[in-house]
């Protein structure tokens, strides 16, 4: 649990933060929370040759809405700030039921949501909320920014798209057409653990027809995945058992489970089905947590 | 002047608050890991990522180049000082340092010593080691299939994977028996590797003094003298001039009584280097490598008249002890007291018989509050009571009721030979099922399932045999186990007392000091206790299986009253009167025909210093040791109700009572705190804590994120019943301890709730812990699952 | 940490870079020179000597190394000391003034919250931040709040009644002592 050894820049602006990047390419890592990083680290099993430290780095930890509705947040906004705002609380249903989620209350309080974005943990929690809203992630280089959607920002476990002298500066959730609906369950055996499932359902309502449907899955294979053809059997619809099951049938099926000692894959599929009937249907609780 | 008030004096029965806290509270704890001596330095150990594998060389050249590294330690240079290899406490031999095989994931191949831990880390890091690698074997069946690897090849006539054959009962007498059944009722299941994880890892510093040849340990160990004895025999060191001491412990539970490779590794280093060398283990080295528990199969029957009567039980069992057999327990039981197993229940007939087994995993198997394998006995016992109840359409309680021991039946004898003295079973039950209101809750359930609701309402009563044990039939390698006090009373009476045994967080500091006061009248407040330096406490065999209040308590009864007979002496000399003629209050002696004229303890303290009768030896202090004529038996009645949620598996617990008889109770609230911590051990197993192994001899748990300890969230809340109380009739204040009894009955009484929530569908067992995706399986394909490695995969 | 090395022969010394921060510390300001990947509480239990803050897993599990930076409760394993620079650090030695114990530290006595102890320190720190936050919480509020605090000897149900113990006596303590405050943000209370 000790670290190998690294040099340490903590900049105070973005663009000496870039700077060091540019500098020292593929051996340099952004530490924000450091909630994911520092632990790998401490197993040994990232070993970086730079850390930039972004904490200094002013104007980056909001979080609020546009006139419009589009919701930003900054790279320093802690999963804390999430738990505790109102404004997610009124205005977005499936960040407000996550954001309880995401690990334990003190690791709340240093890790963010940008960066477990960029840490692309196929167990991540966020990458499905933000998959199933549609939002995209903004990153910024030397050669000014740039807006990355979701479905195109990780790609593969532990992998994201960003140059290696590109910060991200914040998450951006489109504003909503419609009334939004939704939530977030997680099948997590106790606070803190890895979801053995989690589901993600973001909708939008325009009197009883769903305008925009989006539903993404964790833990249930080798990246989050989102379920396309599972939205798609929303999308145009009113909300009936006929049309929600049949995107809880098509969510079953757009995971690709593992069997191991969280669960056999059958059992997995089965609780992504289940997970997407909950969420969709008014009867449960869309912000309990499963287990 | 009149006796004084025993509960204000902090004696018997009051919830004293504790003397421990003043430190713990402030951030002042002392624990290894905060100890610093000068010019100490820093071990870290490098360990297998194989499960089973031929060493073929180890390089240690870039490790010893970096700065800040002063030693570098390998199994072969240990083998040259004879230190390779160590016996465990079950007279088998352990590897200290790898030479020529791994023999499980995470054993200790080499050490470093540097002048920080972040170096020795980097250094660790720099040793190259060549393996190659052999199959593993992660169950008892690999082990015992014909062809299997021999992984105690290091072992001369060692031809096959099998530890022992052991077995215990009337084989004619339980044939008889089953012979006669109307029912046999049969139950197979896995009690799965548990670890008991004390959230403080095992560590040492070793201080080995050349100018005075004395070694010097402060170590986190349950049993310093022990340790005292092992380390004279390992590092061959004269025994008076090795000092172990234990200070501060941030828990035990069994996990610090063996003896692990760090410590050795540690001493011989301070011995090379002459300097402080202190070593910490971190949680993964915790887990995957120190003593873990049960890991044990369990094939029992019960032989039953339609009446619901018992006839006779037969169990057999397959212990997995993982790469070498290294458990403490008393050395002629090769699978500790498991034989306890239905002591409660009046059956004539018994046969157990137990195979041990070695395999590619951690060594271990006795721990985490298990009494000497009674958690693996309590639970099989209440499982099969489950399932026969379950097979004769008998209700639960009822079939217990039949079976139960009566009040007038003790001193009773079980199959298994052990002699239960005392208990009231069916006041116990009464009362727990009174307090989880047992009729309403059936309808309840009647009512849910007619709905589609699962609850489920679960039993385990148990007694367990703690205080191990009287001389003529218990020893840990030879040594017996008694335990002991020391009491010195000063001249102004206050006193300092010192046991054998060692707290954990048991709050011994406090509850000592009350059976002082009960004794002798002398505050608890004005006695300190200490434990765990052995240059002072007297010799004691250490805090494990629930044994310190039935031993070493019952020492400090002794000795206080030991101290007492003195006083009556002095008593008799101040009031000038003959002894015969002294009567003893609490807190003063009088004389009979006039009460009124009376001397306190205090009095008579100041007088063995100042004003002794001729021919008295001056002081008032003494030492007692104390061996225990027989077993306590403490007797609880666990109730947990549960609803489950048939689509996901989820289980939750609606309400668990718990009964406790544990006879005298010393501290109410200490005995409350252990009962709760029990029971949360208890949860935690049932739900969501195990190791395992995958196909390769990967663990699986050998970290927090794996190895899954509830949180305040997920813990039910208790409702803790203390009505019953029983005195043990041979303990000198009637107590027969607590400490385990919720871990070992408690787990039971969970999978039972959920169990019977499913019963409809048939299931006999889902081992545990019963994880959602288990239960589901369970309701949804209706077959019992087991949870034994390998860990099933895709592949 | 400054180390001194023992000249071994002729290994390559090297430089090993250090860098200078400043922080407080229960009040009290440090300054201290550090290597980059020392972590935050090998600083607090090594580099200044306080160990009350114990090391209880190495994957950010168990919360006994929680500490208070500018009022979070946070796991000091889990951050670099050098990101300490510039903020505020409290740990159990600064939760009683020099004549009295904090009501947290009276509540965990008084309601038996603790045994072994070594997980207590981070369970009142945590609690403390939750009381700055909500000084009137339910039981599950706290339950919440500590759940990334693991303890093997308790069970948590003591926990729970020292932490509301100490809540009940600040709440009836006299208006201006630091603890009481507007809820919200506990960033807010240093």
């Amino acid at each position: 649990m000790y670290p190998s050894r690294f040099r340490y820049e903590a900049p105070r602006s973005l663009g000496e933060a870039i700077s060091l990047l540019r500098e020292n390419g593929d051996e340099a890592k952004v530490l924000a929370g450091g909630q994911s990083l520092v632990p790998l680290m401490k197993l040994r099993f990232a070993s970086p040759e730079l850390i930039v430290d972004i904490n200094n780095v002013g104007g980056l930890d909001y979080h609020s809405a546009e006139t419009d509705g589009t919701l930003r947040i900054g790279a320093l906004c802690r999963h804390a700030d999430l738990e505790r705002s109102d404004l997610l609380k009124s205005t977005q249903p499936t960040m407000a039921a996550a954001a309880p989620l995401i690990a334990d209350p003190l690791v709340r309080n240093r890790g963010t949501l940008v960066g477990s974005l960029c840490h692309a943990d196929p167990q991540g929690d966020w990458a499905s909320v933000v998959t199933a809203l549609g939002g995209s992630v903004i990153a910024q280089g030397p050669n000014g920014r740039r807006t990355i959607a979701m479905a195109d920002f990780v790609t593969g476990p532990f992998e994201n798209t960003l140059e290696p002298d590109e910060i991200a500066v914040a998450a951006v959730i489109p504003a909503a057409q419609g009334t939004r609906a939704g939530g977030y369950l997680k099948l997590e055996r106790r606070v803190g653990d890895f979801a053995t499932v989690g589901v993600a359902v973001a909708i939008e309502t325009s009197g009883a027809t769903v305008t925009r449907a989006g539903i993404a899955l964790t833990g249930v294979g080798g990246s989050t995945i989102a379920a396309i053809a599972a939205a798609d059997a929303l999308t145009g619809q009113p909300l009936t058992p006929e049309t929600i099951e049949q995107a809880a049938e098509r969510a079953a099926q757009a995971a690709n489970p593992r069997t191991d000692h969280r669960g056999s894959a059958e059992y997995k599929r089965h609780m992504v089905r289940t997970f997407v009937v909950r969420l969709l249907s008014r009867d449960g609780d869309s912000a309990e947590r499963a287990a | 002047m009149t006796a004084v008030d025993e509960i204000k004096i902090g004696g018997l029965g009051a919830s004293r608050k504790r003397v421990e806290d003043q430190r713990f509270i402030r951030g002042k704890g002392n624990y290894t890991d905060d100890i610093v001596l000068p010019g100490m330095l820093h071990m870290e150990i490098l360990r297998s990522p194989l499960a089973h594998a031929r060493i073929v060389s180890i390089d240690t050249s870039r490790a010893w180049q970096i700065p800040g590294v002063h030693l570098v330690l390998t199994g072969e240079m240990m083998a040259t000082r004879n230190l390779a290899w160590m016996p465990t406490l079950s007279y088998d031999t352990q590897a200290v340092l790898a030479t020529d095989k791994v023999r499980f994931q995470g054993q200790e191949v080499a050490c470093v010593i540097a002048d920080d831990p972040y170096i020795a880390k980097d250094a660790c890091e720099a040793i190259d080691v060549e393996y190659e690698p052999l199959p593993p074997i992660v169950n008892p069946e690999q082990a015992l299939a014909d062809g299997a690897p021999v992984i105690r090849d290091d072992k001369e006539g060692q031809d096959s994977n099998v530890i022992y054959n052991w077995e215990v009962g009337d084989a004619a007498g339980t044939e008889r028996a089953f012979a006669e059944a109307d029912t046999i009722s049969r139950l197979r299941l896995h009690y799965p590797r548990s670890h008991p994880s004390p959230i403080e890892c095992c560590g040492s510093i070793a201080d080995f003094n050349r100018a005075t040849s004395k070694l010097t340990v402060y170590m986190t160990t349950q049993a310093p003298h022990i340790i005292r004895a092992a380390v004279a025999l390992v590092a061959e060191l004269p025994e008076h001039m090795i000092r172990i001491i234990s200070p501060d412990i941030g828990g035990g539970f069994g996990n610090k009584v063996p003896v692990y490779p760090g410590y050795v590794c540690s001493i011989l280093a301070s011995i090379l280097l002459e300097r402080p060398v202190k070593w910490i283990e971190d949680k993964t080295g915790n887990l995957i490598s120190t003593g873990f528990a049960r890991d044990i199969y369990l094939d029992g029957e019960l032989a039953l008249r339609n009446d619901g009567k018992i006839l006779g039980v037969r169990m057999h069992v397959d212990s997995d002890h993982g790469a070498f057999f290294s458990d403490a327990q008393p050395s002629k039981f090769k699978i500790g007291l498991l034989h306890s197993a239905f002591a409660c229940y009046n059956i004539p007939a018994g046969r157990i018989t137990a195979r041990g087994t070695y395999t590619n995993k951690a060594p271990g198997g006795v721990a985490y509050r298990c009494s000497f394998r009674v958690t693996e006995a309590m639970f099989f016992q209440e499982r099969m009571i489950q399932a026969a109840a379950q097979d004769l359409g008998m209700d639960q309680a009822a079939f217990r009721r039949i079976n139960l021991v009566s009040d007038d039946q003790f001193p009773f004898r079980t199959p298994f030979g052990f002699l239960t003295d005392s208990g009231q079973y069916g006041k116990c039950l009464d009362v727990g099922l009174r307090a989880v209101g047992y009729e309403d809750f059936r309808k309840q359930q009647a009512e849910a399932k007619a709905r589609g609701r699962l609850l489920g309402l679960g039993i385990s009563t148990m007694t367990e045999p703690l205080g191990a044990g009287n001389s003529r039939e218990y020893d840990i390698l030879g040594i017996k186990m008694f335990d002991s006090a020391d009491l010195k009373v000063h001249m102004t009476g206050k006193a300092i007392l010192r046991t054998g045994a060692k707290t954990q967080g048991q709050g011994h500091e406090t509850t000592w000091a009350q059976i002082v006061a009960h004794e002798l009248g002398i505050p608890a407040e004005d006695v300190v206790v200490e434990e765990g330096d052995t240059d002072t406490a007297p010799f004691g065999m250490g805090t494990y299986a629930s044994r310190s209040t039935p031993v070493a308590g019952a020492a400090v009864a002794m000795v206080s009253r030991k101290i007492r007979a003195k006083a009556r002496k002095l008593a008799a000399h101040l009031l000038e009167v003959s002894e015969e003629d002294v009567e003893w209050e609490l807190g003063r002696f009088y004389v009979r025909s006039a009460p009124d004229r009376g001397v306190t303890i205090q009095e008579c303290a100041m007088a063995a210093y100042s004003n002794m009768p001729d021919g008295m030896e001056p002081g008032l202090e003494n030492t007692a040791y104390y061996d225990p004529p027989n077993l306590t038996w403490p007797f609880a009645v666990y109730i947990v109700t549960v609803e489950v949620d048939p689509e996901t598996g989820v289980w939750d617990v609606l309400n668990m009572v718990a009964v406790d008889d544990c006879g005298v109770r010393i501290n109410p609230m200490i005995v409350e705190g252990q009962i709760m911590g029990g029971l949360t051990e208890a949860y935690a197993m049932a739900n969501m804590q195990f190791i395992t192994f995958d196909a390769e001899g990967n663990c699986v748990g050998s970290n927090y994120m794996d190895y899954l300890l509830p949180t305040a969230w997920e813990t039910p809340g208790y409702e803790l019943h203390s009505e019953v109380v029983t005195p043990s009739p041979h303990h000198p204040i009637g107590a027969k301890g607590i400490g385990e009894c919720a871990a070992v009955g408690g787990p039971a009484a969970f999978v039972n709730a959920v169990m019977d929530a499913i019963a409809d569908t048939g299931v006999r067992n889902i081992d545990m812990p019963l994880l959602p995706d288990r239960v589901w399986e369970a309701i949804t394909k209706r077959h019992d699952v087991s949870g034994a490695p390998p860990v099933r995969s895709d592949d | 940490m400054t180390t001194v090395y023992d000249d071994l022969g002729d290994q390559d010394t090297g430089e090993v870079p250090v860098r200078r921060i400043k922080f407080t510390i229960n009040g009290v300001r440090k300054a201290a020179e550090v290597e980059p990947r020392l972590l935050l509480a090998h600083l607090i239990r090594q580099g200044l000597g306080l160990t009350g803050t114990h090391m209880g897993c190495d994957t950010t599990n168990c919360g006994a190394c929680t500490v208070l930076v500018d009022g979070r409760a946070i796991k000091s394993c889990t951050m670099l000391a050098v990101q300490a620079d510039g903020h505020e650090i409290t740990t159990v030695e600064g939760l009683a003034t020099a004549s009295e114990l904090h009501p947290l530290q009276e509540g965990f006595r008084e309601e038996h919250g603790l045994q072994c102890g070594f997980c207590t320190p981070g369970m009142m720190l945590a609690a403390k931040a939750l009381l700055a936050a909500n000084p009137d919480p339910t039981e599950e509020d706290v339950r919440w709040a500590l759940s990334g605090n693991l303890c093997r000897c308790t069970g948590y149900q003591n926990i729970v009644k020292s932490v509301l113990w100490a809540a009940a006596k600040l709440r009836s303590e006299p208006a201006g002592d630091a603890e009481s405050g507007p809820a919200g943000d506990p960033a807010q209370e240093a």
